[in-house]
């Protein structure tokens, strides 16, 4: 990660930390950690989202040990960190954009409506065209009003190529043309925007199915990924979305968007844990290079007010 | 009940589709918790307090604000403790009425709801809220459901930010027949709504829908452009757009635009999907001010009138019998309906009427969504009901010539296989759907015989998978 990123990730949750203070924040001394100790610390954890049963293992876990008088109030800290990070840290995500056969790497980006898949595909494109590869843009949302303006503005600032038809055109018709022309011009990266549809919707997640068939039919093995786009104020139903999601279309990463705001986005663990699916980038603002690589040790620092300024 | 955790299995993908691994909802959990109390004898303070943390688990897995819980948690179990357990109703009931009145009362029932118009127009609709939480696609069915109630609105795109916002509306808006102010986006948002409101006058609107752009709550700058506007324009609604979705965030975010703008009403969206609305508690509570509206799919026609009760039934497993209500009557032609009855009646009902009957319910919106407002149909998962049951079904009645629709008997063979390539179904699903069509035939028959007798619990034919 850049300093830049660095800074900025520390910019969103900065933010976050000054508005709220944690009960781990305000312990001081250091004494052995007690029930009323515990349920502060619960209502912590229920408030970044990490849903009821997620939170009551973990509190369980920490009482387990405090009975056992392994723990005080300043070891608290470290051992919530050590037990929320174990499910994040395993399965390093490597760089897979660089292909060796050559052809296209092909990525879906899906997630329900409003959750910023527009936004970040423009992102990710502007951050892999700094990069020195080349990016195309397929704009298979015909369905909501604009959506592929929204999108050709987003090709325009980062420079990456654009391929669509008119709105209400059949979306796999679009996720054809556009690996066709991709795999012609020996293109990086496809970035794929699929229309914003509620996971609950069958039939739309059936068109979801249906997009990942015929991209296959282009390009072998296709999509290479499939990002689900998550808003960071989502809360339980996050689970939901991502367990339909990925029966449509097997997710390999999840993008965090809006993490510059208040919200923890703890719903990601659940989904890291159930599903095994990690979250791979953070969306920390509206700018062209408001995306970061995810960082689980920040991400932890932040859900738990306990990030440290880097300066 | 289980919370419903397990750990993903991609073997059993298919299998599970929807089915156990899905978190129960709030709904799902309650009847759950309500089923345990019935039959009980009394509400011990044991039973009471199991009782009060399922209802608490419930609640958090409904994202319900945790301080929120706390407090309605601790209010059901004085009330409960105080008076009902001395009466000699039944435990289970007394649980349930206390939990849906303080539910209702937070939710702000009995209270009014309606836009408030000034006497004298333009009326000043302002929209404000997160990037994503549905501002665009809430003003536009804003402006058509004021329409139809005799309203002349005027639609102001005024979010310059988001690349394409202003033509979203301007395409939106004018596919439902509404006036959008067009313009290009090159002026600041205030000097747009100034201008737009002046059109507005001109052309005699009588309101006007101010479309704000997205923005995080902790944004001091994008703040403050909402509150000069306020101060500038005057809005006589400004109403906070909420994704129903949101989680333990909402009581912030909701709270902090009330407290910059003074909010004075909240349209909570995307409630077409599972969200149970905990966000609804979590931000009635903070903000104090009505839940107006509520977006429930993606059609600028689907916006509906929030009702505490019909929510609260909803939350406790009871159906929201009234808004099904509602629905069908809306969609379905009245004419059309009474002709179908009359035709159920005399045994006419044909393959021809069966067909307009999918029509008709077709309308009516995704099938799971209906029948999850049906009482005791909660627990009904996806799994059981297959919604492209009803497309298939209406491929292989509309592939049928009028004649076949009236006089199936006349299919032979030849016909089953023409009919089937013409659908892209198989024959053997022609003949299945006939064979359930005269199953069903006999079924009214017997329904006419039967009219009071209740009936056992009978399957929905054709939906089943």
């Amino acid at each position: 990660m850049a300093l830049g990123g660095i800074k900025k990730l520390f910019r969103g949750l900065t933010r976050t930390r000054e508005s709220l203070t944690t009960s781990l924040q305000t312990l001081v001394g250091n004494r052995p950690v007690d029930e009323e100790t515990l349920e502060d610390l619960e209502v912590d954890l229920l408030a970044a989202d990490l849903g009821p049963t997620l939170t009551r293992e973990v509190i369980d876990a920490l009482r387990v040990q405090a009975k056992k008088g392994s723990l005080s109030t300043a070891d608290l800290r470290p051992a919530l960190k050590e037990l929320l990070m174990a499910d994040l840290r395993d399965g390093k995500q490597e760089d897979r954009v660089v292909r060796s056969d050559g052809r296209p790497h092909v990525v879906f980006v899906v997630g329900v409506n409003g959750s910023g898949k527009t936004t970040t595909i423009g992102k990710m494109a502007a951050r892999e065209k700094g990069a020195g590869r080349s990016v195309m843009m397929v704009a298979a949302d015909t369905f909501r009003a604009a959506a592929i303006d929204q999108l050709e503005r987003w090709s325009e600032r980062s420079g990456a190529d654009f391929v669509s038809q008119r709105e209400g055109a059949d979306p796999a018709s679009v996720v054809f043309d556009g690996l066709q022309a991709a795999r012609a011009r020996g293109t990086d990266l496809v970035l794929v925007d699929t229309a914003g549809r509620l996971h609950t919707k069958v039939n739309l997640m059936a068109e979801l199915e249906k997009l990942t068939r015929v991209a296959r039919k282009v390009i072998d093995d296709a999509p290479d990924e499939v990002l689900l786009v998550l808003d960071a104020t989502t809360g339980q139903n996050g689970l939901n979305q991502a367990k339909n999601f990925t029966k449509a279309a097997t997710l390999t990463g999840v993008v965090l968007t809006k993490l510059d705001g208040t919200a923890k986005g703890g719903v990601t663990l659940g989904i890291r844990r159930e599903l095994g699916v990690p979250v791979r980038m953070v969306g920390v603002g509206e700018g062209l290079d408001d995306l970061l690589d995810f960082d689980a040790e920040a991400f932890v620092d932040g859900l738990l007010g306990t990030a440290q300024d880097p300066s | 009940m289980e919370a419903g955790y397990c750990r993903y299995n991609p073997l059993f993908s298919k299998v599970d589709r929807l089915g156990d691994c899905v978190l129960e909802g709030l709904s799902d959990r309650l009847s759950g918790v309500v089923r345990n109390l019935t039959g009980k004898g009394r509400v011990s303070e044991g039973v009471l307090d199991e009782t009060l943390r399922e209802i608490r688990m419930a609640l958090l897995e409904a994202d319900v604000h945790v301080s929120v819980v706390t407090a309605l948690v601790s209010g059901v179990r004085e009330r409960a403790l105080g008076e009902a357990v001395l009466k000699s109703l039944s435990p289970g009931q007394q649980v349930i009425k206390i939990v849906r009145d303080e539910l209702e009362k937070l939710l702000g029932a009995g209270e009014n709801r309606q836009i408030d118009f000034a006497p004298k127009p333009p009326t000043i609709i302002m929209m404000v809220g997160l990037q994503g939480s549905g501002k665009t696609t809430t003003a536009a069915k804003l402006g058509l459901s004021l329409k139809k109630t005799g309203r002349y609105p005027y639609l102001v795109p005024a979010d310059v930010y988001r690349p394409a916002a202003i033509e979203q509306l301007v395409r939106v808006g004018t596919a439902a027949g509404l006036n959008v102010y067009n313009h290009d986006g090159s002026a600041t948002p205030l000097e747009i709504c100034r201008t737009g409101i002046l059109e507005a006058r001109r052309k005699g609107f009588d309101t006007v829908i101010l479309d704000t752009a997205g923005r995080l709550h902790i944004d001091e700058t994008l703040m403050g452009e909402l509150t000069e506007l306020k101060k500038e324009l005057a809005p006589k609604e400004i109403l906070f757009v909420a994704d129903s979705m949101t989680g333990q965030d909402a009581v912030r975010s909701a709270g902090e635009f009330h407290k910059a703008l003074g909010v004075s009403g909240v349209v909570l969206t995307k409630m077409d999907g599972d969200a149970r609305g905990g966000a609804a508690l979590s931000i009635r509570h903070v903000t104090g001010v009505p839940i107006k509206y509520l977006g429930v799919g993606e059609k600028t026609s689907e916006l509906e009138e929030f009702h505490p009760d019909r929510l609260v039934g909803r939350i406790l497993g009871m159906g929201d019998v009234l808004t099904l209500i509602e629905k069908a009557e809306e969609t379905i032609d009245q004419d059309e309906a009474v002709a179908l009855e009359k035709k159920m009646r005399k045994n006419q009902f044909s393959l021809e009427d069966f067909r307009s009957q999918i029509r008709m319910v077709r309308k009516m919106g995704p099938l799971s969504g209906i029948v999850s407002m049906l009482p005791g149909m909660a627990q009904v998962k996806d799994a059981d009901l297959d919604s492209d049951a009803l497309v298939r079904v209406s491929a292989i009645l509309d592939s049928m010539t009028n004649r076949e629709r009236q006089q199936p008997q006349i299919l032979n063979g030849s016909r089953k296989k023409r009919i089937a390539r013409g659908a892209g179904r198989s024959v053997p699903e022609v003949n299945r759907l006939l064979k359930q069509f005269s199953q069903m035939k006999r079924m009214m028959k017997q329904a006419r015989n039967i009219q009071k007798g209740k009936q056992g619990r009978s399957k929905l034919p054709f939906f089943g998978k």
